[in-house]
C-alpha cells in the first residue's frame, strides 16, 4: 500500500531565516503520526508546507498522492486541517461555524450528523468566545472533519489546555484514529506523543533527527533500566552480592539508599536476589526511560 | 455561491451582534445630516448674496445626494478594512484557507455586506431628509440607482484593498478614518467645493469621494459629471487588481 504522506529532504527558508532544513518522513494509513520537537524546530512550518499552505523551496512531497502546493485547491479537498494559532470570529455561533464550512466543502455535507457525532449538539448556540479552550479544540476537530478526509493535521491542539481538558482532547484524536482516519499531531509535549502516536518523527534544529514508535525511540537512547530500594547499612552490610544479578552494570549506595543500574528484566532479577539474602524493601522499584530523557539526549543541546 | 451566500449572512448577523460598531455606521450619517441642515437650512443661496454655493440649490438639496456617497463611504472605508484586517490578525483568514474558502468568497461577502448596509444606511438618511426637510428627491430615479451601485462597488473595493494591506485591525482603523475624514472635509460632502482655496480643491480632485459625490449629483440634480465617471471607475479598478496583488491570508 502506498504512503498516506510522503516527505523527503524539505526545505524551506526565508530571506535570512531557514525554517526547515532537511525533512523526510512518510506516514501509513491509519496511525497517528507524530512530529515532536522543541518549539522553533520547524514543526508548523513542516506541517503548513505539507497542507499547501506554504511552497517549500526544496525536496519533495506527495500528501494522498498530490503535489501539495501545486495541486492546494484539490489536496485541501481531501484533507482536514486544525492549525495553530487561529481562530473564529467571537460572535459566531457553533452551529453558524459548522453550517458555514459545510458549505465551503463538497456538496451534500451533513453537519448535523458531524455536531452530533462529536458532541457539540448542547452547545450548537453557543457563541465561540464563549466557549472554553477544550470545548473550542472539539469545535475545531469537528470542523476538520466535515468532509470525511481520509488525513487531518493537528497542530498543538492541547497548548494552554488544563489537564482535564488535555485528557479529552486526547481521547477525541483517539476516536478521530479509530473511525479510520490517518492523523498527523504536531507537538512539542512528551507526554502527549508518546500516549497518542503510534509512530513519531522527532525534529530539532530544523531537520528529522530520527524516526520510531515511542518505545523504540526509548530503547534505542535509553541508557537502560534503575532500581533503587532503601535499605540500612545495618541491616545488609555487604551488598557484593548484587553485583553478580544477572543484567547489573553498577550498584551504587548513597547512605540507606541503593541504585543498581543495568538492563534487561533487572527489576526481577533484583528482586530474586535480595529475598534470597533476606531481605524484603518495601520500596523497590524501577525505573525506565521515558520519551523525555530520550527527548532530551536527542535534542540535547541543539533543541 | 453557495459558501458566498452562506459567508454574507453570516457576517450580517456577526455586524448586528456588534451594536456599537452597527450604531456608529448607521446613525453616524443621519446625526450629520440633522446637524448640517439645522446650521445652513435648505435656502439656495443667490449671487446677491456674495457668493454662489452648493451649485445654486439648496445645502440640503446638494448634500443628501453626497451624503448618500458619504454613507457608502464610511461603511467600505471603515468597517470593511477593520473587518479584514481583524480576522487576518486573529488567524481566521488562515483556517478559511485551510479549508479551502476561496479569496473570491472572502470578498465577495464583504461586497455583499457592505451593499446592504449601504442601502440600510441610504434609506435611514433619505427617511430623516424627508420628514425634517423639504428636500429634492432625483431627477432621474434609475439613475441614482445605478450611481448607487457603482459607487458602492467601487468604494467596497477601494475598503478591501485597505483591508488586504493593512497589517493589523487598529492600523487599518487608524488609516480608514483619517481618510474618511479627509475626504469628507475635501470631496464635498463638507464644506461646499465653491469656498475651498485652490490648493483645497486641487486636493479634492485626488479624493475618491469628490468623484463619487459628481456621480450622484448627476441623476440627482442633473450637473454636469465631467470627467467622475472615468476616474472613479479607474480607482475601482486599480484598488481590485492591488487587492488581488496584496490580500494574504495571514
Amino acid at each position: 500500500m502506498p504512503h498516506v504522506l510522503e516527505v523527503e529532504h524539505l526545505a524551506k527558508r526565508y530571506r535570512n531565516f531557514t525554517a526547515v532544513e532537511d525533512v523526510s518522513f512518510s506516514v501509513e494509513e491509519g496511525e497517528i503520526f507524530g512530529i515532536l520537537g522543541p518549539n522553533g524546530a520547524g514543526k508548523t512550518t513542516t506541517v503548513e508546507c505539507l497542507q499547501g499552505l506554504r511552497q517549500a523551496d526544496g525536496g519533495q512531497a506527495r500528501v494522498l498522492g498530490l503535489d501539495p502546493w501545486r495541486e492546494q485547491d484539490k489536496l485541501r479537498r481531501q484533507i482536514g486541517s486544525q492549525l495553530q494559532e487561529s481562530a473564529l470570529p467571537d460572535r459566531l455561533k457553533v452551529w453558524e461555524a459548522l453550517s458555514f464550512f459545510a458549505s465551503v466543502r463538497a456538496e451534500g455535507v451533513d453537519w448535523h450528523t458531524v455536531m452530533e457525532d462529536w458532541g457539540l449538539t448542547e452547545k450548537r448556540n453557543a457563541s465561540f468566545g464563549s466557549l472554553s479552550g477544550g470545548q473550542q479544540q472539539r469545535l475545531f476537530i469537528a470542523l476538520a472533519v466535515l468532509n470525511a478526509p481520509r488525513l487531518v493535521f493537528l497542530d498543538e491542539m492541547t497548548t494552554g489546555l488544563d489537564p482535564m481538558a488535555r485528557r479529552v482532547v486526547w481521547d477525541l484524536v483517539r476516536k478521530l484514529r479509530d473511525g479510520g482516519t490517518t492523523v498527523v499531531l504536531v507537538t512539542h509535549f512528551m507526554d502527549e506523543a508518546e500516549t497518542l502516536c503510534d509512530r513519531l518523527a522527532v525534529i530539532a534544529d530544523k531537520r528529522v533527527v530520527d524516526i520510531g514508535t515511542p518505545s523504540e525511540l526509548i530503547d534505542r537512547y535509553s541508557d537502560g533500566v534503575e532500581v533503587t530500594f532503601t535499605l540500612a547499612e545495618e541491616t545488609a552490610p555487604d551488598l557484593a552480592f548484587l553485583d553478580s544479578v544477572p543484567g547489573t552494570a553498577q550498584a551504587t549506595r548513597t547512605g540507606p539508599r541503593i541504585t543498581v543500574t543495568g538492563e534487561g528484566p533487572l527489576l526481577a532479577h533484583v528482586g530474586a536476589a535480595l529475598v534470597a539474602h533476606g531481605h524484603a524493601p518495601t520500596d523497590l522499584q524501577v525505573r525506565r526511560a521515558s520519551l523525555e530523557d530520550v527527548f532530551l539526549q536527542i535534542t540535547g543541546g541543539r533543541a | 455561491m453557495r459558501s458566498l451566500l452562506r459567508l454574507s449572512w453570516v457576517e450580517i448577523k456577526l455586524f448586528v451582534r456588534d451594536p456599537m460598531t452597527a450604531l456608529f455606521s448607521l446613525a453616524l450619517p443621519v446625526i450629520i445630516l440633522l446637524v448640517l441642515g439645522g446650521v445652513f437650512g435648505n435656502e439656495p443661496s443667490s449671487a446677491e448674496d456674495g457668493m454662489l454655493v452648493y451649485a445654486g440649490v439648496g445645502p440640503m438639496t446638494y448634500y443628501v445626494p453626497a451624503y448618500v456617497a458619504l454613507v457608502v463611504l464610511s461603511v467600505s472605508l471603515i468597517s470593511i478594512p477593520v473587518h479584514i484586517a481583524g480576522n487576518r490578525e486573529r488567524g481566521v483568514l488562515k483556517r478559511y484557507h485551510a479549508s479551502g474558502v476561496s479569496v473570491w468568497t472572502v470578498a465577495g461577502a464583504q461586497v455583499v455586506v457592505s451593499f446592504v448596509l449601504s442601502t440600510i444606511s441610504s434609506v435611514l438618511l433619505l427617511v430623516a431628509a424627508e420628514l425634517v426637510y423639504d428636500f429634492s428627491w432625483p431627477d432621474s430615479v434609475p439613475g441614482a440607482l445605478g450611481a448607487f451601485v457603482v459607487i458602492a462597488l467601487g468604494f467596497a473595493a477601494f475598503g478591501i484593498f485597505l483591508g488586504s494591506v493593512s497589517p493589523t485591525a487598529r492600523s487599518a482603523q487608524a488609516v480608514g478614518l483619517l481618510a474618511w475624514f479627509i475626504m469628507m472635509m475635501l470631496g464635498g460632502a463638507g464644506p461646499p467645493r465653491e469656498v475651498l482655496t485652490s490648493e483645497m480643491q486641487a486636493m479634492s480632485d485626488f479624493t475618491p469621494l469628490w468623484h463619487a459625490v459628481r456621480i450622484m449629483h448627476q441623476p440627482w440634480l442633473g450637473l454636469d459629471p465631467g470627467n467622475a465617471w472615468w476616474i472613479f471607475g479607474g480607482i475601482a479598478l486599480v484598488s481590485v487588481v492591488l487587492a488581488w496583488r496584496f490580500f494574504r491570508w495571514e
